[in-house]
């Protein structure tokens, strides 16, 4: 039964998580509050581990998410369930036209979700502040790290090797 | 079959190289679909990503499917797909069985509360330059205010959001084109 709700709940994050990168992440963060397969500070860990490992973003979220829920077979299962959309969606639009092009009317749904989609992902910073931002200490690390987010563009690994250095020196 | 698993490979490959997924794989995916086989020209591969931007689903899986389909139809698609998703799933996987066991150290502990907030950083820093990239008309910034408001005041369901999101830009793209 949880593998069928797995395979059902990532098919719809496959669905409607239009744009892929971080974007999955807030359709995770709507998972912790109906199932008890992961907890925000475990989902939070993930999109650490995700971002310093290979592959898209998503999938990575997809594995572990169905892994911490139910083991391999569960990872396995969501991944399936987040990919098949877009493997059918795509193969459609292969099929009906070479040269397929955005219309004018799926180009205007876009352009209103996009800012939906950002303020879905603001929302799941949010709650990624809430259980990681504890104490003032807290806020000045992620200051200065976002800080050197904006002034120093470097690959993601980067920064969160130094924010695990970060964390065992300053014990947080 | 022998093509198939060619398909598989190289998708493997690009599965197992880039980090992050979207455009970190455009650069790898050009070197090797575009100028080393020509499976796509360079303009298709663009053409690609923009269809990947409109239709639902990851883009690195969007362009993987699209490819493998035009090369061996559906088996292709399949071929493709999976090679790009396997290496996610085992490194995953693996790591995942690992980590279980870690959580409990007292180190492991502090480094990953300096990792959340690195996590809460990182957000910050992709929604600040999504921020400047979309948020640049009254309609986007209105979709976006009130996005906000039905998500911290009365908790809406994400799928909820991007469905009312769709049928308001729709309707207001409407009403514009019957206006004119």
């Amino acid at each position: 039964m949880t593998y069928l709700l797995l395979f059902a709940e990532f098919f719809k994050i496959g669905l409607f998580a239009i744009g892929g990168g971080l974007v999955t992440v807030p359709f995770l963060f709507d998972l912790t509050d109906r199932y008890d397969w992961f907890s925000k500070a475990e989902l939070t860990n993930m999109i650490a581990v995700s971002e310093s490992t290979p592959g898209p973003i998503g999938v990575n979220m997809a594995t572990f998410a169905g892994f911490n829920a139910t083991g391999i077979w569960g990872g396995i299962i969501a991944t399936f369930g987040l990919v098949l959309p877009s493997v059918i969606i795509m193969i459609m639009v292969a099929k009906m036209m070479r040269k397929y092009s955005c219309n004018l009317r799926v180009h205007n749904v876009l352009n209103g979700i996009r800012p939906a989609v950002l303020a879905l992902i603001l929302f799941a910073g949010l709650q990624v502040a809430k259980i990681s931002i504890t104490g003032s200490l807290e806020i000045l690390v992620f200051a200065g790290l976002l800080a050197m987010m904006r002034l120093w563009k470097q690959s993601p690994i980067i920064y969160l090797c130094l924010a695990a250095i970060i964390g065992i020196v300053l014990k947080l | 079959m022998k093509e198939l698993w060619k398909l598989f490979g190289l998708f493997f490959k690009i599965g197992l190289f880039t980090f992050g997924g979207g455009y970190a794989m455009l650069p790898l995916l050009r070197a090797e679909v575009v100028e080393k086989r020509k499976f796509v020209t360079e303009q298709e591969l663009l053409d690609l990503y923009s269809i990947g931007q409109c239709t639902p689903g990851i883009i690195s899986i969007n362009v993987a499917t699209y490819i493998g389909y035009q090369q061996k139809k559906v088996w292709g698609a399949v071929a493709t797909t999976l090679g790009i998703v396997l290496p996610s799933v085992i490194i995953i996987t693996l790591l995942a069985s690992v980590l279980q066991q870690f959580t409990d150290n007292r180190y492991v502990a502090y480094a990953f509360a300096g990792i959340r907030v690195c996590v809460a950083a990182l957000i910050a820093d992709v929604v600040y330059d999504l921020a400047k990239k979309n948020l640049n008309n009254y309609f986007a910034a209105g979709v976006f205010i009130v996005s906000l408001i039905l998500l911290v005041w009365l908790n809406i369901s994400a799928v909820l959001l991007v469905l009312l999101a769709g049928i308001t830009a729709l309707a207001a793209g409407e009403i514009k084109r019957v206006k004119k």
